[in-house]
């Protein structure tokens, strides 16, 4: 049995799920290990949801917002920018690998951009295997 | 409300005891408690001892106090007993809710921790390799010592805890606080608080009491508290100085910035937060001013390990809890 | 066959500890064990922070006496930035030292010692507590503790910014000065509270010192140990519970050595045994020799006594009146009485209310220069200061970017471990009576060892009544045929 990766995407409504629409009538086909749930920008991802996220089982989070300069709100993206790294060094403190988490910037034309993107990740993920978080949390509730 | 006195116990579980000295800070008023309430455990400065405990009925102390997180079997045990002879049961301290300081071993192995603690230290004696195990035999003596957990928990990760006390330590008229309202509740005088309320704590943060004065944050780098001068009346964040106060609750008397010390954190989390780290990486990177992705890394590098600041006092009550490096 | 009594849990200690005693057959006392449960492991998770955070996390160590952690840390991480501090920055911390030594004795004085000397050792149980000697000496009493504990607390937060759970003292000095307005709230108050220090003292005289039972009890009794003590020293060889040189003597008076601090390692080693998670310190010189007294022992005790012991002299003089005072009913300098740290920690009160009048009067002392910034990481600080309970150690190594590589620790009650290992079984073999269960008294007695030598939660102003639980269970022939339950 192969391991499949659950993987939730955050995408923002106006550049990168509309580029997750596209991919989908163009008919690429690409990984389907991701969850996505739409927000309106990348501003709204409170890291809160990505630890959440990872706490509640998923083996990896994707966040695509516009590209910098391409916001919709003009400046949301340039929060999550700023956001992402410091991010990364909490996550890395609790041992999640670099690979589990991951921003991108992804356009309403880049369909392809964004299939590759899925396909990248999940097999980075796969490569690491399921995500220790849920089942850490559960043993630690039952043995100490 | 007759001559009968509320039962009460007070106990720690991996604590400092700065909780107690908190409660003793109430000065006179300890003298209101004791003449309120029979203090059945309190090993710290009273009579009671476990066989006491053991041998109450379920229910049968009013309340208990207890701060401290666990971090052994003995913990988990005693805390197990006092939460079936309770009716009401208190997380008292940062420990008790969240953790405390000690929960950032959730971040180190626990073999670490006794490495070295007991094998690569300077001081310990040269060929001494010895570490301390809950069972040994010396000379035909069966000794036991508890078992220290692979992390540290808070207390409603082990049992079902009734209200919750912030606080590092809680505030001493914040201590009286909560007291009176589990004493006028508990002899009907007023509603008792909703169960899984923090009490002796408002419902704002620590920015809303705060004196400094504030205005726009856009900082170019952040400073530690040691590398500049800072301007006693002026918000320590818009100075580059990491204060955790817009993502602590307020109730504290925000006696650290004013006293030119930035907050860090140990009143917890504001209502309704899941993740104060979360929070407080929201507020600092909000921050930054800048929009572009190399200038924003050097910007961070001006502020090592905030890990331990986003958590500080709180890593056993963050969504992740502990490292999960295999 | 061996029979066993658990006392469990001890109470006043820091943290949770328990004392098994193993008769054999003829209910002689054949072996004692004082174990520590507890180990949080502040020592390696301050590893990969930020060497200024330091001080305000090992705070948490204890909460009785966070300033002293508070302080040997700060002296430490001074060391990892080249040592570079603001002058009046150390006169301040010593300020408010001071003031945490005065409420902490005070607390431990009042609540957990007057029960046992001004009530007597074998008094009844239920009485035999603080409200128990405020109705032998006065109702006046408990509210004046409790006046003077609150006073001194709140010197510490004016100067400080807050007690309990330091935050004050930052590389190269400390985040904020006194106010000369907050120096005229102060200064009433340490007149009051060097008055209660003569009050205490004279406590002590009537109470104590006139009673020839516990003269002969603090002089004669099993609460002694032949080992050696340690304390921090002036250039005068005067107590300095801020700074100074450490000094080791043997309990004939001798010198064996005086470290600065950075040379600790040198000096000082530690020993694990597997049924304890309290390490045992020990003169690493003379090498680990077991649980052994003898002039040649590498044991030392750490306490108020201790500080007098390796002191010459006091560094105040109506302090030196009472160390006079103390030695001279001893029967000469030092003293091995072990009870007599509770007299000690009178005449300590009495340098700390003289050093902080001092303090009060130095025009310097509202000054605004209490921080400079460091030009420089030098990667490595020993900070040693005395804690109410025992000489402190913080050794800190850090890198370039001034973040914790390494933490080192030997906390002020951690070098008792052994003495207080040793008195126990002492005072259990001397008490308990082949063919006679031990009665209340014993229990209690067996208590007084431990106590001696200031629990670190010494934080009870107002102890409410009742006795220290303990149960005792004989065991005959796998049969328990007594059961004494005190408090419980």
């Amino acid at each position: 049995m192969t391991f499949e990766p659950k993987i939730v995407g955050f995408l923002c409504n106006w550049c990168s799920y509309t580029g997750a629409d596209l991919a989908g009538t163009s008919r690429i086909h690409y990984a389907p290990n991701v969850s996505v749930i739409r927000v309106m920008c990348s501003a709204r991802i409170d890291p809160t949801f990505v630890l959440k996220a990872l706490a509640d089982g998923a083996d990896g989070v994707l966040i695509c917002g516009c590209h910098p300069g391409d916001c919709h709100y003009t400046e949301g993206n340039y929060k999550m920018m700023r956001r992402f790294p410091l991010l990364k060094k909490l996550l890395a403190d609790y041992g999640i690998e670099n690979d589990r988490v991951r921003l991108e910037w992804v356009s309403a034309s880049e369909g392809q951009r964004f299939a590759d993107v899925v396909n990248d990740m999940t097999e980075r993920v796969r490569a690491l295997g399921p995500s220790p978080v849920k089942m850490d949390l559960a043993t630690d509730m039952a043995e100490r | 409300m007759a001559d009968k006195k509320l039962q009460l116990a007070i106990y720690w579980g991996a604590a400092c005891g700065g909780c107690d000295v908190s409660i003793l800070d109430t000065n006179e008023f300890i003298l209101d408690v004791d003449k309120a309430a029979d203090v059945r455990l309190w090993p710290i400065a009273a009579d009671g001892k476990y066989a006491d405990v053991e041998a109450m009925d379920d229910g049968e102390l009013d309340v208990t106090i207890m701060s401290g997180g666990v971090r052994n079997s003995e913990n988990e045990h005693i805390a197990k007993l006092l939460r079936q002879k309770s009716k009401i049961f208190v997380a008292y301290g940062s420990c008790a809710y969240m953790g405390g300081i000690p929960a950032l071993a959730n971040l180190v192995p626990r073999d670490e921790i006794f490495t070295r603690a007991y094998l690569d230290n300077p001081s310990i004696e040269p060929g001494n390799q010895t570490i301390p195990k809950p069972e040994t035999k010396v000379n035909g003596y069966d000794l036991n010592i508890p078992d220290f957990y692979k992390r540290v928990y808070k207390l409603d990760q082990v049992i079902d805890v009734d209200y919750y006390v912030p606080g590092c330590p809680p505030q001493p008229d914040q201590c009286k606080a909560a007291i009176l309202a589990l004493v006028a509740a508990l002899t009907g005088q007023a509603d008792p608080p909703p169960k899984g309320a923090v009490v002796g704590a408002f419902e704002r943060n620590l920015c809303d009491d705060c004196e400094r004065e504030k205005s726009e944050k856009k900082i170019s780098r952040f400073y530690r508290p040691w590398e500049i001068m800072q301007d006693p009346k002026q918000c320590l964040m818009e100075q580059g100085i990491l204060c955790a106060g817009s993502a602590t609750r307020s109730g504290c008397g925000v006696r650290c910035p004013n006293s030119g010390i930035p907050c860090r954190g140990c009143y917890g989390p504001a209502p309704n937060v899941l993740d104060q780290g979360a929070k407080l990486l929201s507020a600092v990177s909000s921050i930054i001013d800048s929009q572009d992705p190399a200038e924003i890394d050097e910007i961070l590098e001006t502020l090592p390990d905030f890990t331990s600041f986003a958590n500080r006092y709180g890593v056993a009550a963050s969504l992740l809890q502990r490292s999960h490096r295999q | 066959m061996t029979r066993k009594i658990s006392i469990d849990p001890i109470t006043r200690l820091e943290g949770h500890g328990k004392i098994e005693i193993f008769l054999d057959d003829s209910g002689a006392v054949e072996d004692t064990f004082f174990q520590i449960p507890e180990l949080r492991g502040f020592e390696r998770f301050v590893v990969g922070r930020p060497i200024e955070e330091l001080p305000r996390i090992v705070t948490r160590i204890c909460g009785v006496c966070p300033a002293s952690h508070h302080m040997a840390s700060a002296k430490a991480v001074d060391g990892c930035f080249g040592g570079e501090v603001a002058p009046l920055a150390h006169k301040l911390r010593d300020m408010y030292y001071q003031a945490h030594f005065i409420h902490s004795h005070i607390a431990h004085f009042y609540a957990l010692a007057a029960p046992d000397f001004v009530l007597g050792p074998d008094a009844d149980p239920a009485i035999r507590n603080v409200l128990g000697v405020v109705h032998k000496v006065g109702l006046e009493i408990g509210g004046a503790v409790i006046k003077s504990r609150g006073q001194a607390q709140e010197i510490q937060r004016i100067i400080g910014g807050r007690n309990t759970q330091d935050i004050w003292c930052l590389p190269g000095g400390v985040a904020k000065g006194l106010k000369p307005e907050e120096l005229e709230q102060i200064k009433p108050w340490v007149d009051e509270l060097y008055d209660f220090t003569q009050f205490s003292l004279q406590l002590f005289r009537d109470v104590v010192l006139g009673n020839e039972t516990y003269v002969d009890i603090i002089v004669n009794g099993p609460y002694t140990l032949d080992v050696h003590n340690m304390g921090l020293v002036d250039e005068n060889n005067a107590p300095n519970f801020y700074d100074g040189k450490v000094r080791v003597v043997d309990f004939e008076g001798k010198e064996i050595f005086k470290y600065e601090p950075k040379d600790y390692a040198e000096n000082v080693a530690e020993h694990v045994e597997e049924w304890s998670y309290l390490k045992f310190p020990y003169l690493k010189q003379r090498g680990w020799m077991g649980f052994v007294e003898g002039i040649d022992s590498s044991l030392y005790c750490a306490t108020p006594l201790s500080r007098l012991n390796v002191a010459d002299r006091m560094a105040t003089p109506k302090a030196q009146e009472g160390f006079d005072e103390m030695f001279k009913t001893l029967g000469g300098h030092p003293c091995k009485a072990l009870l007599a740290n509770h007299w000690a920690r009178l005449v300590e009160m009495v340098q700390n209310a003289e050093t902080l009048k001092t303090y009060c009067n130095d025009p310097e002392i509202t000054g605004e220069e209490v921080r400079v910034i460091p030009s420089k990481i030098t990667g490595e600080g020993v900070g040693i200061v005395e804690a109410m309970r025992g000489t402190l150690t913080h050794h800190y190594n850090c890198d370039e970017n001034g973040i914790c590589t390494r933490a080192n620790l030997i906390v002020g009650t951690t070098n008792n471990n052994a003495p207080i290992h040793m008195v126990t079984k002492k005072i259990a073999s001397a008490l308990i009576q082949p063919g006679k269960d031990p009665d209340q008294g014993i229990l209690n007695m067996i208590e007084m060892g431990f106590r001696a030598f200031d629990p670190c939660y010494s934080c009870a102003t107002h102890s409410l009544p009742g006795e220290m639980p303990l149960e005792v269970r004989v065991h005959r022939g796998g049969q328990v045929t007594h059961n004494f339950k005190r408090g419980c």
